[in-house]
């Protein structure tokens, strides 16, 4: 593509010069006129630009070193770009948007980082939603604004070491005290765990009912008998920190309960949805990623006098990764779309990230297969895409738990 | 003060151009559409300069078929204050739309009028000259850097000539086309995205501007360059002389 414009613009060096330098930060032209309206569009590729601009170029190094860059603040950077709080109202800093334009932003950061992507998402919905949807006044006041602007950083847990799948049958208790409660216990594989200010976490104020004695409660960093343990060393999302919480005799008060108390279960339920539809963008932004490595790779290189995309194996395989990723993105804009209406569907939220999730692993393989022997070295980025396509089969809900929900609910409609 | 930017929508430049089958111009079914970069240079020149408290006002004006909207809202998204679409079939010549801007320099009525210094796809380079003519006004083509002073009403414009910078002291109102290295333009934030939307957008007809849209010009043919052919290493000089006399006929 680079050289084509070029040969376009040869006419004026300087021109050519100049625009080559943004090249890489348009996007490749994709068909998606018939999922978005033109303010959609325009949204789409100024996130691109800006993911591209400032998350890409540190993604190799963020895998290498299990880190986010030092040199630069990403959450500032991409709260000064208003992305945290797309899904916020305004009054708090936020843009007031819907699930769509989170797809949207969660998409193309993603495509630039897996990682970032995660973390984002995390933060973005999994607390920021949280909060926009089930916080008091008083609440939204108090953490909304500098979780939007980036200045901190949220979490969210319910995760347990002995209750993944079986979330319902965490541990973590919560005992009622005079003005609060204390908890007890921990939480396990918490993304952003470590560098998280605000944490929404799940405990049993009734350990002895199963989903009726769940509350949620908005967690500080520096609470008395809140600490992190050492941070998850995992084989892909490198850099997303990942950690357990430990809670021993830590007091929370009475103004902390997200919701009602017993009632977390609908908050942690209604939650668990929107989550499995946003991230769902996360595999789906991989996939681009994986085409735009691809793409330029199988023009450029030549095997036997031709251009290795000109073989029909190839051929093959990139019509099959070009309509895995199409898919999965016109499912998920649909469902958001539905979701933006007032309509939340559980099987669909399942099933569109255990549909994009396991497309994204199956399209990263490609990728690897695509490069050949480039691809297996971790010079090229398909290895990384790979390793962070995976977590999507995993996090949220494994595609086993997506598969039983979407399952059940086919099942007990009439 | 205001300043009216022109903008074009044209096929963005990362696209590989493509010549229509009955070889009537470019094709631009199913092709990614974009802001010429160079008009892009001249909306952040003007939104700077509003800014700095120099101008007050921006309007982004295009001419052409519906989907220039989406071209102005791309500028509005900049930050352009309103906008104004002509609806005109696709293919217009410069003096056509240098006479349309005349007609809307008229009716607005801004102290400056930027435009890019030629489009991406035609690369005509007439458009900026063309208007200064027809207006009368002082113009500042090729700029790398614009002062404005807003007490003396004049704007100093360094320009890219073979050679060197030429500085330029223009009485306004004036001209100014856009160079390369003028400015690097912005890139829509969200909120502004989603503020466009609710900024208008003018639409005018070539009747109301009075505008006749006949051309001395004719394209008749649009051709894509000829292919160049792969070379051949020949062995030996006699091969050589033999192709250039019997082949070639040249010698």
């Amino acid at each position: 593509m680079m050289m084509l414009m070029m040969q376009r613009l040869s006419r004026s060096k300087s021109v050519a010069d100049a625009l080559s330098k943004t090249i890489r930060h348009r996007s490749a032209f994709f068909s998606t006129s018939m999922l978005f309206d033109d303010t959609q569009i325009q949204f789409k590729e100024s996130v691109a630009q800006f993911a591209q601009e400032h998350i890409a170029p540190h993604a190799s190094k963020i895998d290498a070193t299990n880190n986010f860059p030092k040199e630069v603040n990403l959450w500032k950077l991409m709260g000064d770009f208003n992305l945290h709080g797309i899904t916020a109202p305004e009054e708090y800093g936020g843009l007031g948007l819907g699930y769509v334009y989170h797809c949207l932003a969660m998409e193309e950061i993603s495509r630039a980082s897996g990682s970032v992507g995660l973390s984002f998402g995390a933060h973005s919905n999994l607390c920021i939603n949280q909060l926009v949807r089930n916080g008091t006044a008083a609440q939204k006041e108090k953490y909304l604004p500098k979780l939007i602007s980036g200045e901190h950083v949220g979490a969210l847990a319910m995760s347990e070491p002995n209750a993944g799948s079986d979330v319902v049958g965490m541990k973590c208790k919560a005992d009622r005290v005079d003005g609060g409660y204390v908890l007890n216990g921990n939480k396990m594989w918490c993304t952003n765990g470590p560098i998280a200010q605000t944490l929404v976490v799940y405990a049993k104020t009734d350990i002895a009912s199963r989903s009726k004695g769940i509350t949620a409660f908005i967690i500080e960093k520096g609470m008395p008998g809140f600490s992190t343990a050492q941070k998850l060393d995992k084989l892909g999302m490198r850099g997303s920190d990942t950690c357990e919480l430990v809670f021993e005799n830590c007091f929370v008060p009475n103004e902390n309960v997200l919701g009602e108390e017993g009632k977390g279960v609908y908050v942690m339920m209604s939650g668990l949805d929107i989550e499995r539809l946003v991230l769902s963008a996360g595999p789906v932004g991989i996939m681009q990623a994986c085409l735009d490595v691809v793409l330029p790779y199988i023009r450029q290189r030549e095997q036997f006098g031709r251009s290795i995309g000109e073989f029909q194996l190839m051929e093959g395989k990139i019509a099959d990764m070009y309509t895995s990723l199409q898919s999965s993105r016109s499912y998920m804009y649909s469902v958001a779309r539905q979701c933006d209406n007032g309509i939340l569907i559980p099987k669909d939220c399942a099933g569109v990230i255990l549909f994009a999730a396991e497309r994204a692993t199956q399209v990263a393989l490609q990728a690897i297969q695509c490069l050949g022997g480039n691809g297996y070295v971790n010079e090229y980025p398909t290895g990384r895409l790979l390793r962070d396509a995976k977590l999507y089969e995993i996090g949220a809900g494994t595609s086993e738990i997506r598969r039983m929900i979407i399952g059940r609910e086919l099942f007990n409609e009439k | 003060m205001k300043i009216m930017v022109a903008i074009k929508r044209v096929v963005d430049y990362a696209v590989k151009i493509r010549i229509k089958s009955d070889k009537t111009g470019v094709e631009t079914t199913n092709v990614k559409m974009s802001m010429n970069p160079f008009c892009e240079i001249a909306l952040e020149e003007a939104l700077r300069m509003k800014e700095s408290g120099v101008a007050s006002e921006v309007i982004a004006v295009s001419m052409g078929p519906t989907q220039c909207v989406d071209t102005l809202r791309t500028g509005l998204a900049m930050g352009a204050d309103r906008a104004i679409h002509v609806d005109a079939p696709s293919t217009l010549y410069p003096l056509t739309v240098a006479k349309l801007l005349k007609a809307l320099v008229q009716v607005e009525k801004p102290g400056l009028l930027i435009l890019g210094k030629q489009a991406i796809d035609d690369d005509c380079n007439q458009t900026g000259q063309m208007v200064a003519g027809l207006l009368n006004w002082p113009q500042g083509t090729f700029a790398s850097k614009v002062v404005v002073d807003k007490e003396k009403k004049a704007a100093t414009v360094d320009r890219e000539v073979d050679g060197g910078l030429e500085t330029l002291c223009l009485d306004l109102p004036a001209v100014i086309t856009t160079d390369l290295r003028l400015n690097q333009p912005r890139y829509a934030t969200l909120p502004n995205i989603m503020k466009a939307k609710s900024k208008p957008i003018k639409k005018m007809s070539l009747a109301e501007l009075n505008v006749d849209l006949r051309s001395d010009l004719e394209v008749v043919q649009v051709t894509a360059p000829p292919v160049r052919k792969a070379g051949v290493i020949l062995s030996s000089v006699d091969e050589l002389v033999d192709k250039l006399k019997n082949e070639a006929h040249v010698i």
